[in-house]
């Protein structure tokens, strides 16, 4: 099977930044933001390290709010 | 690969369940309600029951579910839930129909309720989540809190002397001869978050071939009852709610 690749798309607005995806994530791909605030006054969930991303949907699942969608593609 | 690439509605993996609204939740962060309220909005679409179904809204933190599940809700007064439940049922014998009651609303003041719902076997199901605390009201002690877990009511921790012992409701509902599936799931991993949507489906299915009455509980965090951050929070399940609520089933005559 080829290497998977993988993106996530993150609602910040409806991120609470609870961090679970963060821990839940294989690959270290999510961090949560330092230096800046969602409207509701949450450090929200980013995809800092986005290469590195698998497409596992581990993140998505462990998420409360449903804030993530996932892509994964095949590696030619 | 560029991100374009990937990001195309063929290579689509997961995202917010249909049956989910764009309602931000008022839950806190970390809360295992919404992971719970995904699983069964997404069990709903899949099973193709979203124009038939009636969920029934409890009392607790999860009063508001009618704002997030876009499917017919009832709001029960505290407790009744399986008491709406069963009248529901009985008058739409097609419908699929189940409650979503936390453990001050199921194992307290609606504990007759629960029982005799669970006991008469009406065909639906009872969704439980059994976070050990009453969350909504400011974490106080509720019936399932562990012994000497602190709350806001037992501030030197639960003791059996006082307070008497933690309330294992599904044990008592797997004795029931009305009841026909009941496990104890948790959603605090992703293989767990798994089982959990599988038991889902299941109790769904049973109450549909009218099989007698389901019981899923779902032992859940409540980080701000718990005063612990939500990772932590479902570390500390792990280590000590695990241990005297036993995840598994518990009756399957499925």
């Amino acid at each position: 099977m080829g290497k998977m690749k993988g993106a996530v798309i993150i609602d910040t607005e409806r991120c609470k930044g609870c961090n679970l995806c963060v821990v839940a994530c294989p690959s270290n791909v999510l961090a949560l933001s330092t230096n800046e605030v969602n409207h509701k006054g949450y450090a929200f969930c980013r995809d800092t390290n986005p290469d590195a991303c698998i497409g596992c949907a581990s993140c998505a699942i462990v998420c409360p709010d449903a804030c993530i969608t996932v892509y994964r593609k095949k590696a030619d | 690969m560029t991100r374009e690439e990937i990001i195309r509605p063929e290579n689509l993996v997961y995202k917010k369940p249909e049956l989910l609204n764009n309602n931000s939740m008022h839950y806190c962060p970390g809360c295992s309600h919404g992971v719970v309220h995904k699983l069964i909005a997404e069990v709903i679409a899949e099973m193709g029951m979203t124009e038939k179904t009636i969920g029934i809204s409890p009392v607790g933190c999860a009063v508001f579910a009618y704002n997030y599940i876009d499917i017919d809700w009832q709001e029960a007064a505290h407790g009744r839930a399986p008491a709406l439940a069963s009248a529901c049922k009985r008058l739409w014998p097609d419908r699929l129909v189940f409650t979503y009651q936390g453990d001050g609303d199921l194992a307290c003041i609606g504990t007759a309720e629960s029982l005799h719902a669970l006991n008469r076997g009406d065909n639906i199901t009872i969704i439980f989540v059994n976070n050990a605390i009453y969350g909504m009201t400011g974490g106080q002690m509720a019936p399932t809190t562990l012994m000497g877990m602190k709350t806001a009511t037992c501030p030197q921790g639960r003791e059996a002397a006082i307070h008497g012992f933690p309330l294992k409701f599904t044990e008592l509902a797997a004795q029931l001869e009305g009841t026909c599936y009941v496990t104890r799931q948790s959603v605090h991993s992703v293989a767990a978050i798994r089982k959990a949507k599988k038991a889902i489906r299941k109790a769904f299915e049973n109450s549909l071939q009218a099989k007698g009455s389901n019981l899923i509980e779902i032992v859940g965090t409540c980080s701000s009852g718990w005063k612990l951050p939500p990772v932590q929070a479902n570390k500390w399940m792990e280590e000590h709610m695990f241990d005297y609520y036993h995840v598994g089933d518990l009756k399957d005559n499925g």
